[in-house]
């Protein structure tokens, strides 16, 4: 079987697969995929399932050696993604010969990419899932970000034929990011000038951000209660704010409780658009109804159902 | 306190049936869950307690909120008085203060006694594992002795050694990794809490009872 090398690590590459569900109860989040539509548009390309194995890489690439034949595609942030000198074009099933290198070089738009492998990679499978978890609970691979010298071997997992697709309908709208959010659940808790700073306000993604969530500069929230109160659940999406009044965006590695107050959550189909966002970018908040959460979602949901038949 | 169902974003809702640590309550979170669980409908994943409530994580394109709603209030209704149900009972052996527990004489001096009788207090007495979250494995126990229930720290440490048994206000939990935290650290187990590849993963669930005892 192919297997590829990680020759330079970049910032942050690590194995996403399909989220580790079914574990929060016990404290493990489900992680996956930062940007899971850019993560699964990759898969479908290449003939995977959407959810197979694949990497994300994170502002700075990593360099890739693959000592057979493979077949890729590049999805996400644009990091200029290239191999043997010339690019590498986005959202396109490319085949790989023997020994060929991918390497990445500036960032041109988003923070994330993936690089699905036609066959899927054979990460660990650790409670139910090759994702991983920089949480440091889970042993080996399935516990750390890749490193230099790491080889991965390439799984032959595929459902389909790699297909192409048109970039320009696939792509996660970018800049000027506005991600939509659901009320609640302690928004009763922030009086009207909060609400109003936080849905005009513009915030900045602030250095102490990562794969568990973004810690945002900006307008600050001041809840009736200032505190903690009783931990519970925390999903992805979450808007807290801790007593510094300053918002936390939790993302794919959350912790699964938390006791600070919520003032909103993230809808599901705009949390691709928040994982494109790199320390520095800017970040505004617009109020959504459920009901145009689940259509924003259904139609994204639709295209990926879409790209799947599309053989 | 009414129990309310609110709405965490559009895949979670979230079942507060309390506003207080309280065993009571927490068992029939727990009884929720397990019900929630049980039933299976489609479209609903997880359902996670904390310590008064339910978050039921579920699919919205498969699932009705309101619908989800309604199921879970009959659920509600119908929970009876939930006497505790089959959970086990772990001992925990610690070593507490020197390097273990380099909070132990602060919690002394806030409580006005000797560190000893901070571990006595803290050792005499069972503890219900309310919740498990923050890190795979980690254990939300109360309630401890009032006079020892030091808030936690202003500013949290960067790194808490694994193992670490700690305390905030009137919750105790023990760090199964090196993570950063802010508990008052009291001692140190070498029991460890978290295994992948064990037949439970974690060694506390929700439910459970912990004793802890001074080793030497």
């Amino acid at each position: 079987m192919p297997r590829m090398l990680i020759v330079k690590a970049g910032m942050l590459a690590t194995v996403q697969a399909r989220p580790r569900f079914g574990w929060q109860h016990l404290g493990v989040p489900p992680g996956g995929a930062m940007d899971d539509y850019s993560f699964r548009v990759a898969n479908l390309i290449v003939g995977n399932d959407a959810e197979e194995a694949a990497l994300e890489v994170t502002l700075l690439g990593p360099e890739l050696e693959f000592d057979s034949q493979v077949t890729i595609a590049v999805c996400g942030a644009d990091l200029t993604a290239q191999t043997n000198g010339s690019e590498i074009p986005m959202m396109t099933p490319v085949d790989m010969a023997a020994g060929a290198r991918v390497r990445f070089g500036a960032r041109r738009s988003g923070a994330r990419a993936y690089v699905a492998v036609r066959g899927g990679i054979d990460a660990p499978v650790v409670l139910g899932s090759r994702t991983t978890s920089l949480s440091g609970a889970l042993p080996g691979l399935a516990g750390r970000a890749l490193r230099a010298g790491d080889e991965l071997q390439i799984g032959n997992r595929t459902v389909g034929n790699p297909r192409r697709v048109d970039p320009a309908m696939w792509s996660i709208g970018e800049a000027d990011a506005a991600v939509r959010f659901i009320p609640g659940p302690d928004i009763e808790l922030f009086g009207a000038e909060s609400r109003d700073a936080f849905e005009t306000g513009e915030y900045r993604i602030s250095v102490q951000s990562n794969r568990m969530g973004y810690r945002l500069e900006g307008p600050m929230l001041k809840p009736v209660n200032a505190g903690t109160l009783l931990s519970e659940a925390t999903p992805i999406g979450s808007i807290q704010v801790p007593p510094s009044g300053l918002p936390i965006l939790l993302m794919a590695d959350r912790q699964t409780t938390g006791g600070y107050p919520r003032i909103g959550t993230v809808i599901t189909a705009d949390l691709p658009i928040a994982a494109q966002l790199a320390p520095g970018d800017r970040l505004r908040f617009a109020r959504a109804t459920e009901d145009q959460a689940i259509a924003a979602l259904g139609a994204r949901e639709q295209m990926l159902d879409w790209l799947r038949s599309a053989s | 306190m009414k129990p309310q169902i609110l709405r965490a974003g559009d895949s979670a809702l979230l079942v507060r049936l309390g506003d207080a640590i309280d065993p009571v309550v927490n068992a029939r979170a727990l009884a929720l869950a397990r019900r929630i669980r049980e039933a299976a409908w489609p479209g609903t994943a997880e359902a996670v307690v904390g310590y008064a409530s339910v978050t039921v994580y579920f699919n919205p394109l498969m699932a009705a909120s309101r619908e989800l709603e309604q199921r879970i209030n009959s659920l509600v209704s119908s929970l009876g008085n939930e006497g505790p149900p089959k959970t086990h009972t772990v001992q925990i052996g610690v070593r507490y203060g020197g390097e273990h527990g380099p909070d132990l004489e602060e919690v002394a001096a806030f409580a006005r006694c000797t560190p000893d009788e901070v571990v006595q207090l803290h050792a005499s007495r069972a503890y219900r594992v309310f919740m498990v979250g923050f890190v795979p494995g980690f254990p939300y126990m109360a309630s401890v002795d009032e006079r020892i229930a030091m808030p936690r720290r202003d500013t949290p440490r960067q790194k808490v050694p694994a193992l670490s048994v700690g305390i905030a206000g009137r919750q105790t939990g023990i760090y199964p990794i090196e993570s950063p935290g802010g508990w008052r650290l009291i001692g140190r187990t070498d029991q460890p809490m978290f295994d992948a590849f064990g037949p439970e993963p974690s060694l506390l669930q929700p439910g459970d009872t912990v004793h802890f005892h001074r080793m030497k």
